[in-house]
């Protein structure tokens, strides 16, 4: 049995591969569901009422249910039922089915938030800007936008921050993310077996990852604490 | 010939007519005061001025030129509507100002937006900036917030606010101006500088359209005075006829507890 300081060189060059998977799902998922939780936001306001209903009762289901068996039904669901694996094999299978299945669901929790945004900015604000001749569009981007990014950037710093953590949901499809990678020396890998102490340390990965988004977001409130 | 000519408006919210065959005119350079309870309809009548409402029947000619004629779908083009707003200015109880940008800021935006889509633009844009900035600043001047140029609403008092919101509507020169109780969301203290602003521009001969329950301010300030009940013109003429002596028994009765005061 070799000591701890011999297995660290090897924990931690596991764990970094652990972690470089852990990053990707949460950009890629960050990438994916701010736009298209934009696309379900003006869905669920359209004035257009089968839309409004259907998306509703969708982000209804997706946010009422727990991202866990999202991911197993997303990823085991086209195999065993319809015959067909559409994922691919191997890690970028279950990759690309879990950064399908982060995307969805985080562009729902971020369209309620989207929406609350929009919503808050007072009307007034869209009258001042017809009267003063403007578009459509000018109003949106010259004026509401910024004011809405404000409103919404606590509580997207929220699920951003949950984000974080949540990556590590996808080790239930066995996405060989930094929990797995931390997992793996307690039943045995590369000589190393019943250790406790990598887990601990993906632990300290976390922390450290959501310090540094704590203060980048904290940062950007505070630039935008310009104005009322 | 009158400047403002609105002829026959109607509009119903639902089932509830809120406003019933209102016809009136405005001479160049006149202010017209209109007063009433609430839910009178006298906002309602200048939203439809600035078109934030759309009438279910009546026209609005301003300067011989038909902006608005319920039977004819021509006039409502959402293309043109846009530059038809700028015939009149508009300044709102609650200011609404635009937080993210200063006072000056706030009274230059529109402008700019504007000269941008021009042809010439991008080769003068300098002098154009420049220009549109001065102007900015000497209506900030005139309305005595020079020194205020900087501040962004919030550092502001309700009464500046207000104030850049009226520089802010003249920075486009409109025809008319109109005013939506400018003064209902402000304390007394702060009421008289809003007020002695209007009173300046009414001075230099603005046209104006104030809705107002400050009936000493429509009796000295308007030149014509407007009486609404329920959706209708119930007394009209000159300022300090109707408010002095109406002839109206229920237009007496709302001014009686003004004269109280």
């Amino acid at each position: 049995m070799s000591t701890i300081m011999e297995q660290m060189p090897i924990v931690f060059q596991a764990l970094n591969v652990g972690f470089v998977q852990t990053l990707k799902l949460f950009f890629v998922t960050l990438l994916g569901a701010f736009p298209l939780g934009l696309i379900i936001a003006f869905g669920s306001m359209s004035g257009f009422r089968p839309l409004r209903y259907l998306t509703r009762i969708f982000v209804w289901i997706i946010r009422g249910t727990p991202l866990m068996i999202q991911l197993l039904i997303i990823y085991y669901f086209p195999g065993l039922v319809l015959g067909k694996t559409i994922w691919g094999g191997g890690e970028e299978g279950r990759f690309l089915a879990a950064a399908v299945s982060f995307i969805v669901n985080y562009a729902c929790y971020f369209s309620e938030i989207y929406r609350g945004g929009i919503q808050s900015v007072p009307k007034g604000q869209q009258e001042a800007g017809l009267v003063l001749g403007m578009t459509k569009s000018q109003i949106f981007f010259k004026v509401t936008l910024l004011q809405m990014i404000k409103r919404i950037v606590p509580p997207i710093s929220n699920e951003i921050i949950t984000l974080v953590k949540d990556t590590s949901l996808a080790r239930i499809i066995a996405l060989q993310e930094i929990i797995w990678a931390g997992q793996a020396f307690l039943k045995g890998s590369q000589g190393i077996s019943g250790q406790i102490w990598p887990l601990f340390f993906t632990a300290v990965y976390y922390l450290v990852f959501s310090g540094i988004l704590t203060l980048l977001l904290g940062w950007l409130e505070r630039k935008l604490d310009y104005f009322k | 010939m009158a400047i403002l000519e609105v002829h026959n408006i109607e509009k119903s919210f639902g089932s509830t007519k809120v406003l019933k065959n209102i016809d009136f005119s405005l001479e160049q350079g006149q202010a017209l005061a209109i007063i009433g309870s609430s839910g009178s309809g006298k906002t309602t009548l200048l939203r439809c001025l600035n078109f934030l409402e759309r009438p279910d029947k009546g026209k609005i000619v301003v300067q011989g030129e038909t902006l608005f004629d319920a039977e004819d779908p021509t006039t409502m083009r959402e293309k043109d509507v846009r530059m038809k707003r700028l015939h009149f200015g508009m300044v709102f109880q609650s200011f609404n100002l635009f937080p993210q940008y200063t006072a000056l800021e706030n009274v230059m935006l529109a402008n700019q937006l504007l000269e941008k889509e021009k042809p010439g633009f991008k080769e003068n844009k300098k002098e154009i900036y420049a220009q549109i900035e001065e102007h900015a600043k000497e209506l900030l001047d005139k309305m005595g917030l020079s020194d205020r140029a900087d501040h962004y609403p919030h550092q502001l008092s309700g009464g500046q606010q207000q104030r850049v919101a009226i520089a802010r509507a003249l920075a486009l020169h409109p025809d008319i101006l109109c005013f939506d109780e400018p003064t209902s969301a402000l304390d007394p203290e702060l009421t008289g500088e809003v007020l002695k602003v209007i009173r300046s521009l009414a001075d230099q001969n603005t046209t104006m359209v104030i809705v107002t329950h400050e009936m000493a301010f429509a009796r000295d300030v308007a030149d014509q005075v407007i009486f609404m009940d329920e959706g209708i013109i119930l007394e009209q003429g000159d300022a300090r006829q109707v408010i002095e002596h109406p002839t109206q028994e229920r237009t007496k009765q709302f001014l009686s507890r003004f004269a109280e005061n």
